[in-house]
């Protein structure tokens, strides 16, 4: 008798879903991970120089901010990856609080960090800008302002998450902080228009024309590609760490630690068992 | 005013947080396997003394 049969009422499970499943297994996350980071690095590498080389070696000046349109090679893309990452960990977050999925909760606080130090690098990059082209290295402009809450919500969803000792606990009182400062992502995009800012309106349109020349929209584009492969290399190793940290006592961290590691000397143990 | 030390500053503080943010992790996983390393010794002692 086949027994191979499909049955019409029990569509199979299509590949996708399979692999979201395996996704959520902490030791084939952590198998599965650990391949894909060296190639994520390496195209953030080749990418990040192939943009620097267009952006800075043969791009032109701009006709009005001079050699200091360059600083947008790193300020641009650092500030649409603080956006990015800001709205990835609410999703993550709000996948976290409904459906109460680790691995979520682990990548939405594994976010964070990540997503602040982009912001830092916008703000500190934007400032540096500033003072040759507009005379200031910082102004309590709605653009500039907005941004500077980003990195505090960043900072307050981390500090939540570190101030409860209960991970899981920890991560849902972040992830609701996270989803609340949601509201600040369409503030900084539409600041621009709704006030009267120093900074500029968005050169960048995906929808409409760009105001921006080709020889600096393409290096900009790739920088903009490269620092995504920056995020889920550094991603996945954060969470890699995140889950060996809360697994410590189960069986699947034993069999990744490495044999050759250097034994821990008497000392350390005896800390240990003073615990 | 010249704009090269604003643009060398830029890169230079972004070179320098990007790489802090991508070397913590591996810091940290030193010490999360050094931990792990740790406790299997500790189990591996507790054997020996009950055997």
């Amino acid at each position: 008798m086949n027994t191979n049969v499909n049955h019409p009422s029990k569509p199979r499970k299509s590949a996708l879903v399979l692999f979201i499943h395996k996704l959520g297994s902490p030791p084939w996350f952590y198998a599965f991970s650990g391949k894909l980071i060296p190639w994520l690095w390496l195209l953030f590498g080749i990418m990040t120089a192939w943009g620097l080389y267009l952006g800075l070696v043969k791009g032109p000046a701009d006709y009005l901010q001079g050699e200091s349109v360059r600083i947008m090679y790193i300020h641009v893309p650092s500030a649409w990856m603080s956006w990015m990452i800001y709205a990835v960990m609410a999703g993550l977050g709000f996948i976290t609080l409904v459906w109460r999925i680790r691995i979520t909760e682990i990548l939405a606080m594994s976010s964070a960090p990540i997503g602040a130090a982009f912001t830092l690098v916008a703000l500190a990059s934007g400032s540096l800008w500033g003072r040759p082209t507009w005379g200031t290295y910082w102004v309590w402009d709605a653009r500039l302002t907005s941004e500077l809450v980003l990195l505090f919500l960043y900072l307050g969803v981390m500090g939540l998450y570190n101030a409860i000792d209960e991970p899981r606990k920890a991560a849902r009182a972040a992830c609701l902080l996270a989803l609340v400062g949601v509201v600040n992502l369409p503030i900084i995009h539409f600041s621009v228009k709704w006030w009267n800012t120093l900074h500029q309106p968005n050169s960048i349109s995906f929808t409409g024309g760009s105001s921006i020349d080709a020889s600096m929209l393409w290096p900009l584009l790739i920088m903009a590609i490269a620092v995504k492969f920056y995020y889920a290399a550094n991603l996945l190793s954060r969470a890699r760490v995140k889950l060996l940290e809360q697994d410590l006592r189960k069986a699947w961290v034993r069999n990744v630690v490495p044999r050759d590691l250097p034994r821990v000397g008497p000392d350390v143990v005896h800390r240990d068992r003073g615990n | 005013m010249s704009h090269l030390p604003f643009i060398w500053a830029a890169y230079s503080v972004g070179t320098i947080v990007l790489l802090w943010c991508a070397l913590a992790p591996l810091v940290r996983k030193r010490v999360a396997l050094r931990d792990i390393r740790r406790l299997i010794q500790l189990e591996e002692r507790h054997l020996d003394s009950d055997s």
